[in-house]
């Protein structure tokens, strides 16, 4: 397998610095520092509890919808302390998030992914159509669902349903991409299918892929980064974790899944 | 191998027990209902014609019909909706989507589930004491109706902070994390997927307030009056006090009236519920998650 890096010296798309996340007195994330580069896909891997969709949320400042949750530290977005961005609704169309279970969002196929350009204002009906179109092909969907986008996007089966959702995200135009384990409900050939769909929208936007399907992450991730316990234990071109030169001793047995 | 065990036949027993005492007290239950509609049904029925819904009442009220009190309850509830329902529904939406979970919050609901909870007939003073006497609407179909108003709001407001609530919180995320405002949320996707609830609540909040006597005694229903009311600051007749006048205060009057009086009051509250049901099963039929 050949060893896909990102251009280096390149200014990184995202960077955190520092981060610690607290929800009431527990420590979800503590000084987690990171980079993502641009158009790579960023792995994070690591079990249950580790502080990973914490990450994501701080990212998007969802912070702002959960009263319970302290962020500290720095996130910069292009170069922009995103704590400090007064326009945190921007902020979020540039950054699309898929969750781990795909939430169809009970409108029709057409509206689920025209919703974000409405939000954002588009109206005009022909621009839409051509929105959705792009995206829910660039989704893989597209011959799918061309026949019924009049139906609702909630009765689709569960792995057009997430493929519906990365279409969505796209809708925004983001720049980046926020994968939350997004194969836990979709079965294994959709999986494929929606692996290969971001191999390609690796060329166009970064791509944060959470997973905890470590051979997911060595097929898909440029550099993958390992957290345990609300902590970064190292980040590292993903090959290197598989061919041992790994670091940090609990990294190589989560990764040859000799765990606990 | 399958040979009951006397533990097995006393659990056997115990099972058939439970079924029958839990479906005997269900059937207890169900027999006033039958009673009282049957019994509605059979001496009032007789008395309902055109006449008695759509003429006024004569010869002090032991002849004629109903119209002024059928008009008036209309009327009242009709009020009441119009004063309760926009505030309670902005409530409910501002407790379940807006307000951080504080103790501010936590006494507010409280105060909600309190509220709703307080004797009708202290309304009703409050009612007397705020708006016939402070605000000098005097009696009249304002003041009563928005005493009604202010009886029924917690059931609209808990109604609909709970339909809010059904609507599973992953859309909210979903909608939040595309940059959507909290308002634009709530427009597009949670309020179009709370409308059952919500429309079940308010329909509920009308039966409730056609038949509610106390809170409209003092405030704004009349005993009698030889006049349909012109506007909203005069007097009405009511459906539910006039069934109690027509009962208790009237010598000789005909059996079958008051009878009627109350099959009309519980015919109309049978048919909005019965509108509630129809709507609810609608539109959970086109329920999309």
């Amino acid at each position: 397998m050949v060893t896909v890096t990102a251009p280096q010296g390149a200014t990184p798309h995202l960077e955190v610095r520092d981060l610690t996340i607290h929800y009431k007195q527990f420590a979800a994330l503590e000084n987690v520092s990171l980079e993502v580069r641009q158009n790579e896909i960023f792995g994070i891997i690591g079990p249950a509890n580790a502080g990973k969709t914490s990450l994501l949320k701080a990212i998007n400042r969802m912070d702002l919808f959960d009263s319970s949750m302290r962020v500290e530290g720095q996130i910069l977005f292009n170069g922009i302390n995103t704590r400090k961005v007064r326009n945190v609704y921007g902020l979020r169309r540039q950054i699309g998030v898929v969750f781990p279970l795909p939430v169809g969002l009970p409108l029709s196929v057409y509206d689920n992914v025209a919703l974000a350009p409405r939000l954002a204002g588009t109206k005009n009906r022909s621009d839409l159509d051509v929105i959705v179109e792009r995206c829910l092909r660039r989704a893989a969907l597209w011959d799918e669902v061309k026949d019924r986008l009049m139906a609702l996007g909630s009765l689709l089966s569960g792995g057009q349903q997430q493929r519906l959702t990365i279409a969505r995200a796209l809708s925004q135009e983001p720049q980046m991409l926020m994968l939350d384990e997004f194969s836990i409900a979709v079965d294994p050939v959709t999986t494929m299918r929606i692996e290969d769909v971001l191999k390609e929208l690796k060329k166009e936007v970064s791509i944060i892929l959470v997973t905890n399907l470590v051979q997911q992450a060595r097929r898909l991730a440029d550099r993958t980064a390992f957290f345990l316990d609300g902590k970064c234990i190292e980040t590292a071109v993903t090959e290197d974790l598989f061919t041992g030169a790994v670091q940090d001793q609990r990294t190589r047995d989560y990764v040859e899944g000799r765990f606990g | 191998m399958f040979s009951a065990t006397s533990l097995n036949r006393k659990n056997d027993r115990n099972e058939t027990a439970v079924r029958w005492l839990l479906g005997g007290m269900t059937g207890l239950l169900v027999l006033p209902v039958v009673v009282i509609l049957s019994v509605l049904v059979y001496k009032g029925g007789p008395v309902i014609s055109f006449e008695f819904l759509f003429t006024t009442p004569t010869k002090g009220m032991t002849a004629g019909g109903i119209f002024p009190a059928l008009l008036g309850t209309v009327l009242l509830v009709i009020c009441a909706l119009l004063a309760s329902v926009p505030f309670g529904i902005a409530a409910a939406i501002y407790l379940s989507e807006y307000a951080p979970d504080n103790w501010l919050t936590r006494v507010i609901n409280l105060a909600i589930i309190n509220l709703a909870g307080v004797p009708s007939i202290v309304h009703a003073l409050f009612g007397l004491g705020a708006f016939v006497v402070f605000f000098r609407f005097g009696t009249s179909i304002l003041a009563a109706s928005l005493t009604l108003a202010i009886m029924t709001l917690p059931v609209v407001i808990v109604a609909t902070r709970e339909s809010l609530q059904s609507v599973p919180h992953a859309f909210r995320e979903a909608c939040w994390n595309m940059g959507a405002t909290r308002w634009q949320t709530i427009r597009r996707i949670i309020l179009p997927n709370a409308v059952t609830g919500i429309l079940t609540g308010v329909i509920l909040e009308v039966c409730r307030t056609a038949g509610e006597t106390a809170p409209i005694l003092f405030t704004g229903a009349a005993f009698f009056l030889p006049l349909l009311p012109q506007s909203v600051f005069d007097q009405t007749m009511a459906l539910s006090l006039h069934l109690f006048v027509v009962s208790t205060q009237v010598p000789n009057m005909p059996e079958g009236v008051p009878y009627g009086v109350a099959l009309v009051l519980i015919a109309m509250v049978l048919i909005m519920n019965s509108l509630s049901i129809a709507l609810r099963m609608y539109l959970r039929g086109r329920k999309k998650w």
